[in-house]
């Protein structure tokens, strides 16, 4: 039998709201594409290069101690132009969803 | 004043192929763009990549859409306020509205196309305290006349390609040209990084890195800004006449929120079983800025709109005029510029 796997994702929105979510791991999705999905950010204010590494619109903090901490290049650059970084500051849209991500908690970071 | 039949508001994919579609139903267009040059998102977003989604393009450079488009338009002579923000709109009567920019231009025209994508491009500005009261006193976001810095004293901070971009561009014009950013890596095109080491050997570009502007300094006009250093925290003040930060753009969807148009998920709401009109008999919103069920944000979707819309607009024009579809292959391009493309006719001829 074939199953799709889900894997549980807790997401805390702009407004400090928690939620719970189930994102696919079998759809090619990217944690941004997940928030988006859930419409946890207003439209317009996420997710605004498509998810190329370069807007920053997508930055989320990562809170559960999964290991997330490693940036790619493009990323670490793109981040190094935004504010409100943070040590635990990633790109959503640069994480893919992964049962490696099971029961991982992350804030979304305001607008600029 | 400028008067026109179709006023666009938005110069990316949609509304410069708005100018197309109007242009075969004899209606003129003037488009208002916030940047100072045409091509919305692909233009200032994605200019150097690649799409593979346009009809009858297997790919595409999103640049060389935008200047296809732009060659596309051209016998339909459309108008262009660029480097300006459509900020206020008037219903003069039934059959003119009024729209005026920041910069106080402005336009009138029987029917208003909102092509606005995700919104007006605004600058992304560095935290600093006092920043507000200095700009376009020395500090600008944006380089729309580089005549303007000729033998001036400019600091650009940034580290991705518009920076990069416009210290090399700038490097021939001012007096002096100071790079700052606060990381040793910038990242932008190969080349761009490159001719940046270039002109940072031959003394042409000062670079500061890995340094980080914390404060402006001046009166009413901007003097001077205080630096610190990322590694070893030493500061240095230094003198000039222009600061130019550039962090990128975003896209807002400001002054059009609040004209009275029904508005969701930070998109216009219209109606989609028809023309693309909003709840504004008069104003309607194509492309990215507008929303209906089951709207998807592409290209193609953009240019089905624009057409339909056109249509919508020329009842709306003519109320008293009929109007029946003519194919470009048969009918040609009948340009305002007096050019004319057709079809070549088929010989009549027998053959022996
Ligand atoms: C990285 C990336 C990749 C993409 N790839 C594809 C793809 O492969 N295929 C595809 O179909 N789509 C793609 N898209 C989406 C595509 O770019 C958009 O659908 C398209 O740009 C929408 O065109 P538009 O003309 O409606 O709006 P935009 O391109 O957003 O242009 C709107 C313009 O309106 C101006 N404006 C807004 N408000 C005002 C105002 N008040 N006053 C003055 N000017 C104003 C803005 O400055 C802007 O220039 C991609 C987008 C991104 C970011
Ligand atoms: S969506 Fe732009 S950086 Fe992630």
């Amino acid at each position: 039998m074939i199953v799709s796997k889900e894997v549980r994702i807790q997401i805390t929105d702009r407004n400090g709201t928690s939620h719970e979510v189930m994102a696919p791991t079998d759809l090619n999705m990217n944690l941004m594409e997940v928030i988006r999905s859930f419409e946890l950010a207003e439209e317009g204010t996420i997710g605004i290069c498509g998810g190329m590494a370069m807007c920053a619109s997508c930055q989320c903090y990562v809170l559960s101690d999964h290991d997330l901490l490693h940036r790619g290049d493009e990323e670490e650059a793109m981040l190094s132009e935004a504010f409100n970084v943070r040590e635990n500051s990633r790109l959503s849209c640069q994480i893919p969803i992964n049962e490696a991500l099971e029961n991982l908690h992350i804030e979304i970071a305001q607008e600029d | 004043m400028i008067q026109t039949d179709i006023l666009i508001i938005g110069a990316g994919p949609t509304g410069l192929f708005a100018v197309f579609e109007a242009g075969l139903l004899k209606l003129k267009c003037h488009i208002i763009d916030a940047l100072p040059q045409a091509g919305g998102q692909l233009s200032e977003l994605y200019p150097k990549k690649p799409i593979y989604d346009i009809p009858g393009y297997p790919e595409v450079g999103a640049q060389e859409l935008v200047d296809n488009l732009m060659e596309q338009i051209k016998p339909f002579q459309p108008g262009f306020t660029l480097g300006e923000r459509a900020e206020k709109i008037t219903k003069i009567d039934d059959k003119l509205f009024e729209v005026v920019t920041d910069k106080g231009t402005v336009h009138r025209a029987a029917v208003v196309a909102i092509a606005g994508g995700l919104g007006s491009f605004e600058p992304r500005k560095p935290q600093l305290p006092n920043i507000e009261q200095f700009e376009d006193k020395g500090l600008l976001y944006m380089v729309k006349n580089p005549a303007q810095f000729k033998d001036k004293r400019v600091v650009i901070a940034g580290g991705g390609d518009s920076a990069l971009d416009w210290s090399i561009y700038l490097s021939d014009i001012a007096a002096e040209v100071v790079l700052v950013h606060r990381r040793n890596e910038f990242r932008g095109a190969l080349d761009s990084v490159e001719k940046v080491q270039d002109l940072k050997s031959a003394g042409k570009i000062k670079l500061y890195t890995p340094y980080e502007v914390t404060k402006i300094e001046g009166d009413i006009q901007l003097k001077s800004l205080r630096l610190k250093s990322n590694q070893t925290e030493t500061e240095l003040d230094l003198e000039t006449d222009f600061f130019i930060p550039l962090f990128g753009l975003t896209p807002k969807l400001g002054p059009i929120a609040n004209w009275g148009l029904e508005i969701e998920k930070n998109a216009i709401k219209v109606d989609n079983t028809l023309d693309y009109q909003t709840n504004i008999p008069g104003i309607y919103a194509i492309g990215d800025v507008n929303t209906y069920p089951g709207k998807l944000k592409l290209i193609l979707c953009g240019f089905h709109e624009a057409t339909l819309m056109c249509q919508s607009a020329f009842a709306r024009i003519h109320p008293d005029k009929r109007n029946v579809l003519k194919y470009t292959t048969v009918g040609g391009i009948n340009g305002f510029d007096g050019s004319v493309k057709q079809a070549p006719k088929a010989v009549v001829k027998t053959i022996d």
